[in-house]
This record gives structure tokens, sequence and C-alpha cells, in this order.
């Protein structure tokens, strides 16, 4: 169940990877790093690990690039945030908002790293659109787990709301 | 299981699974001239998952569209578009022709232009990752398409096949980082290389420190390059920034909105040529 779920949530952000992409023709960050990166949080360095390989792969195999070169970034990233979901305490938004940021600051290094040493790819002036794809992926990351950690509360609430509608049409 | 034995094995799983990639780009980097077969059989299993689920997504979109509201309009004005596409680049690929000065290739006894075959195809969906720049169309190896061809619209050049598989295939925009393309200003014949800056835009390299450009050149395809034929509209000059006495970076904007493709056409082959049948010389009949 959690397999598949994990699985549900990868797939959910590549398709909304695609879409915005499609709709915007530029998208400004990376939903499929986001959530590998909240499955390592949530579900441990392996699955994060699993998550990060396969998700970079179909990334690298759809964008018609190298095989390996996003896998690499994101298998990492994802066995980090595994690594600090269980060694730290990362409830804050703040120290969340960090974890993201980190997550993504690597997972470009890798992928502009090797992208370079390949000699695939020449980037001009990286920092710039580095920083701003790791803040919205930070933004997004967050968003994501304030969804999640929001859900539980909505579903008991919505319970409760329908209780009292059962109750008061019994009366 | 031991916490102990279980940091193990994660870390384990860690070195082999860096250690993967590491192989596989090297396996990749080894052999640059043909797909691999791993790669081959990843995108095809991948895309077709694409496919079916922007076949599912598509079609719970249009319902309204197609069924309620505009019954019929739709077909006919994706067909009209496509004869209208077709059209343009016939129109395009004939101007070219007219401007390329036939009759001085043939005094110097180069092949004559040749127009190409093409073949339709629908855009089922983009590309996943910020870091790339394709999409992946509903044509593939079934359909006669193979790595490298062009693939264009009427607006001009959108990029090129870059992993067949199957029924669908992956093709690298020319805004890609790594994408480049030969091309040439048409005004005044100038050649050098146009390579994607990841942004929308293009970047004119490799020009000749006298070539003459201004702003508002039309850049068309080179034809050098052994991917694109000439005479293909790529863009326009858009900004040239000189950064030093011998040193200018050109931008190019292209004519195609990467943002709303939807029908592409594909460079399959050139048109066969007719010739009249070879006549045996007189006196010698065959047997």
């Amino acid at each position: 169940m959690t397999a598949l779920r994990m699985a549900a949530l990868v797939l959910a952000a590549a398709l909304l990877q695609g879409a915005l992409s499609r709709s915007s023709g530029d998208a400004l960050g990376d939903l499929v790093l986001v959530a590998v990166v909240a499955v390592g949080l949530l579900h441990g360095r392996v699955a994060g690990l699993l998550t990060g390989t396969a998700a970079g792969l179909v990334q690298d195999a759809l964008g018609g690039g190298m095989l390996g070169l996003s896998g690499l970034g994101k298998c990492v990233a994802g066995y980090l945030a595994g690594v600090a979901g269980t060694q730290f305490i990362v409830t804050q938004w703040m120290s969340r908002g960090f974890l993201f940021l980190g997550a993504s600051l690597l997972n470009s290094a890798c992928f502009m790293g090797l992208s370079m040493l390949l000699g695939l790819r020449r980037y001009d002036h990286p920092i710039l659109e580095v920083v701003t794809q790791a803040a919205v992926n930070a933004a997004v990351g967050l968003l994501l787990f304030y969804a999640i950690e929001f859900m539980p509360t909505a579903r008991e609430q919505w319970n409760a709301v329908l209780e009292r509608r059962r109750k008061r049409r019994y009366h | 299981m031991a916490p102990a034995d279980a940091g193990r094995r994660a870390r384990s799983l860690l070195v082999a699974a860096v250690l993967g990639h590491v192989l596989l780009i090297s396996a990749q980097v080894a052999t640059p001239a043909g797909p691999s077969l791993l790669r081959t059989t990843i995108v095809a299993v991948v895309t077709e998952f694409q496919h079916a689920s922007w076949h599912v997504a598509g079609a719970i979109h249009s319902v309204w569209d197609r069924y309620a509201a505009l019954r019929g309009v739709r077909e006919e004005n994706a067909r009209l578009a496509r004869e209208n596409t077709d059209l343009r680049v016939q129109l395009q690929q004939a101007r070219a022709n007219a401007a390329g000065a036939d009759d001085m290739r043939a005094l110097l006894g180069l092949r004559p232009h040749l127009p190409w075959r093409t073949t339709g195809a629908e855009v089922v969906a983009s590309s996943l990752s910020p870091d790339f720049r394709a999409i992946t169309i509903d044509k593939g190896f079934g359909d006669g398409i193979s790595r490298d061809m062009p693939v264009i619209n009427a607006a001009g050049v959108l990029g090129r096949v870059a992993q067949p598989a199957g029924n669908t295939a992956t093709v690298q925009l020319i805004i890609d980082r790594s994408a480049a393309a030969a091309v040439r200003i048409d005004r005044t014949r100038t050649e050098g290389i146009a390579l994607g800056n990841g942004d929308g835009t293009l970047r004119l390299e490799y020009l000749s420190a006298t070539a003459e450009i201004t702003e508002g050149d039309t850049v068309v395809t080179a034809g050098i390059d052994g991917v694109y034929p000439p005479g293909l509209g790529v863009g326009r000059v858009e900004r040239i920034d000189r950064a030093g006495p011998a040193y200018r970076q050109v931008v190019i904007r292209p004519f195609a909105d990467f943002s709303r493709l939807e029908t592409v056409l594909v460079l399959v082959a050139p048109a066969p040529v007719w010739a009249p049948p070879l006549s045996a010389p007189e006196g010698k009949v065959a047997r």
C-alpha cells in the first residue's frame, strides 16, 4: 500500500510537470524531485533512493538526454532526504524548506556537473537558474507537506460534519 | 533486522545505485553512434505508458469539447490545420529552393535540392524535467521514424528525433541546452551554429568575425550538419550583445512557439525523383 502511494505521488508529480511544461513551455521547478524528497522524508532512505532512481530514469528517457544524468542526482537526493528524516527532526517548515533547497542544489550540481564534464551542455549563468529552481522546489515541497499533514485533519473535520448532519436528520 | 544491518544495507544500495548510474552513463558515452538496447527498451516502455495516460487524460478533457459543444468542428479544424501546415511547409521549401540559386548548383554539378517526404505526428507529451526541452510524438519505428530525423511545423524548425520507440518518439527541441544546428543568415549567407540556451532562445556561435548581422535578420538552416535540410526557417536575430571588439553574442528568437505544439511534421526522407527509363543504346538489344 505504501509503495503504491509513493508511486502515485511520483506519478502525479510527473504528470503535473509534463502538463505544466506543455502549457507554459518553461517549467521553473522540478516537481518530480520534490516528490522524491518527500518520499525520502516520509518513508526512509531506501524508499527515497529507489524512487529517485526510477523517477530520474523516466525523466532521462522522456527528455531525450543521456540515461542516468537525472537519476544520479535524484537517487542521492532521495537517500539523503531519508537519512535527514531519520536522523534529525525535520518537522518545522524552515528545516523542511532547507532540506528541499539542499536537495535541489545537490541535484542541480550533479546534473550540471556531469553535463558539463561530458560536454553535453553549456551553462552561461547557472547560478540564478539553480537558485530559482531550488526556491520554487522548496516552496512546492512545503505546500506538499502542508497538504499531506492537513489531509487527516480535513478528513476528520469532514467526517464530523457528516456525523452532525446524520444526527440532525435522525432527531 | 537490526538497525546496524539496515543501515549497512541502505548504504550498500546507495553505492550500488551510484555505481549503476556511473556505468550506465559510461556505457552511453562509449557508444555514441547508436542507442543502446537498454535505452530503447526503457524509452519504449515509458513512452507507451505516457502515451496511454495522455490519451486517458485527453479523452476526459475533450468529452465536452468534442461531443457536446463543438461536434465535428474540432476534427475539421484539426484536418484543415494539418493541411495548412503542409502547404505552408511546401511554400517554405519552394521559397528556399528559389532563393538557393538552383542554376548555380547545377553548374557546379551539385546535387539539386530535393523536396522531402513528411509524415504528420501529434504531440502526446512534454518533457517531465525542467532540464530537458523535449516532446513525445505519436509516431515511432513502426511509422518509419528513425534517429536524427528533422521535426518541423509551419513556423519552422522544431528539433530532431532523439529517441524513437515502437509507436512513439522523443524529439529534442532545438531550444534544448544540448541541441545544435548549422544555420545561416538568409540575407548575407553567413554560416554559424545555433545552440539552445535552455530559456526558449538560441545563440549563434562560430560566426566569422567580419560577418555582417543586424537585428531582425532571418536565420535559416544551412544544410551542412547532416540533420536539417537547407532553407528551413529557424528564427530571427533578436539581440546582438557586443562583449568586446572581436566578440559578440547573437541571440535568436525561434519562429516556432514551443509552448503550443500540437501537430508536427517529421521529414522522413527525400521524395523519390522520377527519372526516365534508360534506353538501350542503338544496335544493342537486350535478349
